[in-house]
């Protein structure tokens, strides 16, 4: 025990200040060097520790699975695009890809409506501190967490027991039967019960978001639509909307990758039983309970693929905030 | 940028206005207030199990527990401390998401301080791909590291998740310092070059001091996303070092075993959250800041 808290020390210590040691080494280094070469060798020791990072975590890796996906399980044969059949030849994965559709579909939806509704309604009231950090906190804690917490929420019991579940008792309250939540697969109900624990949790990040950009429009904009004669609504819908539509692209983009990545929630509330299983638990399921390497890999390329288009917008993105710099 | 609206002064308010809209009446107040209601159920209602004897809570909802008889106790958490390793997991996390929040900064802070007062070929591409980065699923790139961890024989270890979650961060926090040092004054570092000032000096001296708001958002942001993570520690450590496993792990692995629902599992979920909320609630306006400036540039 005191070994691994000796070991962190060192770590929190040590690796700091080899580093600092190492950008200040880099000068001396640079000494010996001409004046003119300085500056352009500079920047590249610089970056040299962050290159060497993210080459060794996400490039070489990335490469690496792409490769694996047109292999077989051991890496010892070229399989071509067998992987990648068994992907869309399996009911497993198709079922996968569906609620990942409905992930992208809903979540989104919901985070950045919700998100939306929110961040306007608290922007009229005194308590809009508050208001705000109810909605957003539930993203400071663990996707684990949140999923023990509306366990609880979606308990069921058998008709006639007392339910203890939050959802089921206010059913219950209303004259309807308890429902097994987690257990309905018509019309993927489980499903979107998952969603709507990941939206509790996500609202508040849309929420922020949007609202930091509804402060930075010009009240006196509002005003003039006001002496105008617009009513709120038309304020809201004519001025503040369009103003805000390309913040909510923003938050779009980052739920849908957030969608497409969706595991944590899924593996600790069903584990992807009934139907409600996602490609990243998919994926999790082919490397480690099934040991199909190629197949996981093959997944993850499904997934990387799936990513690639919102890479190049926010590419384009940023591209154009750096042009109006 | 994040603080919240102040009233308009007037010279004389005929109408008391907050905010950009104009005040709402009741019904706003009420559809606020609901929402705020939906939003705490959940984190109540755990909380509230959590300190209820397991046969009160396994018979009647939490809610009966608002009104008197009182029956409160702290006994699911010392069964919970007691009877499984959550005090080997929270040290664990702790361990982990440390030194994977200190190193990341302080490579990213280099890093930005090059694309940002550096002048080199290639310099924007390389941003480009760093901003491309960004989005790259985890899910991609776990089967070669993890077969690398397994060569080097550091699967299972600290050191394997501290490197993994360093390299995972890196994009994100690039991204936020280069955007924040970039909209430091140009002044402030010609005159120091001018002066005399080596760019050791120069980053040491003004860049990290001016950059304290960013840091302290990247850092919340950074420890939070650790101390949260499944996936990595799951993979990584999982089944090959048991007892390096963090407390997301475990109390995954007590769902599946014990089964949602009782009360242990919402002590030890609720064990699990302090040290967030703690943070979320003492720096909230940095983890905001860290949220919004990575999303949308000022």
């Amino acid at each position: 025990m005191e070994e691994r808290i000796i070991t962190a020390i060192i770590a929190v210590i040590g690796v700091p200040a080899v580093l600092v040691a190492y950008i200040w080494g880099t000068e001396q280094v640079l000494r010996i060097f001409p004046e003119g070469l300085k500056p352009r060798l500079r920047p590249w020791l610089w970056m040299a520790p962050a290159l060497g990072l993210l080459g060794l975590f996400l490039v070489y890796p990335m490469v690496g699975t792409i490769i694996a996906s047109l292999q077989n399980t051991t890496g010892t044969e070229w399989v071509g695009l067998e992987n990648f059949g068994w992907f869309f030849g399996s009911n497993d994965a198709l079922s996968a890809l569906k609620n990942n559709v409905l992930w992208l579909i809903f979540l989104t939806l919901f985070t950045v409506g919700f998100g939306l509704i929110v961040a306007v309604l608290v922007d009229r009231v005194r308590y809009e501190t508050a208001a705000k950090s109810v909605i957003f906190l539930p993203l400071a804690i663990s996707m684990v967490a949140a999923g023990v917490i509306w366990l609880y929420m979606y308990q069921y019991k058998p008709p006639g027991a007392v339910q203890t579940g939050t959802l089921n008792a206010a059913v219950g309250a209303l004259g309807a039967g308890p429902i097994p939540w987690l257990q309905v697969q018509d019309f993927s109900v489980n499903t979107f019960m998952l969603i709507i624990v990941m939206t509790w949790m996500w609202t508040g990040f849309g929420m922020v978001i949007i609202s930091a950009a509804l402060k930075g429009i010009n009240p006196e904009l509002l005003e003039a639509g006001r002496v105008d004669g617009a009513n709120e609504w038309q304020v809201f819908r004519g001025i503040i909307f369009p103003l805000l539509v390309p913040t909510l692209v923003v938050v779009g983009t980052t739920m849908i990758i957030t969608a497409l990545k969706a595991f944590d929630i899924v593996y600790t509330m069903t584990g992807g039983n009934l139907e409600t299983d996602v490609i990243a638990n998919l994926m999790y399921k082919q490397m480690f309970r099934v040991g199909e390497f190629g197949r996981a890999s093959a997944v993850a390329v499904v997934l990387l693929l799936a990513i690639v288009p919102i890479m190049f917008f926010n590419i384009g993105r940023f591209r154009a905030q750096e042009a109006v710099r | 940028m994040t603080a919240a609206a102040t009233p308009i002064a007037e010279a004389r308010p005929r109408v008391r206005r907050f905010g950009r809209l104009r005040s709402g009446g009741i019904g706003l107040h009420t559809v606020v207030i609901v929402l705020m209601v939906i939003w705490a159920v959940p984190t109540v209602g755990l909380l509230i199990n959590s300190v209820r004897p397991g046969q009160e809570a396994a018979s009647s909802g939490w809610w009966t527990a608002i009104f008197p008889p009182y029956q409160f106790t702290f006994e699911n958490y010392a069964h919970v401390l007691e009877q499984s390793n959550i005090g080997t997991n929270f040290l664990n996390s702790l361990i982990i998401s440390i030194p994977a929040t200190v190193i990341p900064i302080f490579v990213a802070a280099f890093a930005a301080y090059a694309f940002s007062w550096m002048e080199f070929p290639g310099r924007n591409v390389l941003f480009v791909v760093v901003v491309g980065l960004l989005v790259v699923p985890l899910q991609a790139t776990l089967i070669p590291i993890l077969k690398l961890f397994a060569g080097w024989g550091i699967a299972g270890t600290f050191l394997a998740v501290w490197l993994a979650h360093t390299g995972y961060g890196l994009p994100f926090a690039i991204y936020l310092l280069r955007n924040f040092m970039g909209s430091l004054p140009r002044e402030v570092f010609e005159s120091a070059a001018i002066d005399g000032a080596s760019p050791v000096t120069a980053f040491f001296r003004l860049a990290i001091p001016m950059s304290v708001p960013a840091l302290a958002a990247l850092a919340i942001f950074q420890f939070l996303f650790v101390w949260n993570d499944l996936l990595v520690a799951l993979i990584y450590i999982g089944a090959v070092r048991p007892d390096n496993l963090p407390l997301t792990v475990s109390i995954a692995g007590l769902v599946t075993s014990i089964g949602g629902g009782t009360e242990f599992l919402g002590a030890a979920a609720f064990l699990s959250m302090l040290l967030p909320l703690i943070v979320f609630f003492a720096l909230q306006r940095y983890f905001v800041r860290g949220i919004v400036g990575g999303s949308v540039k000022g």
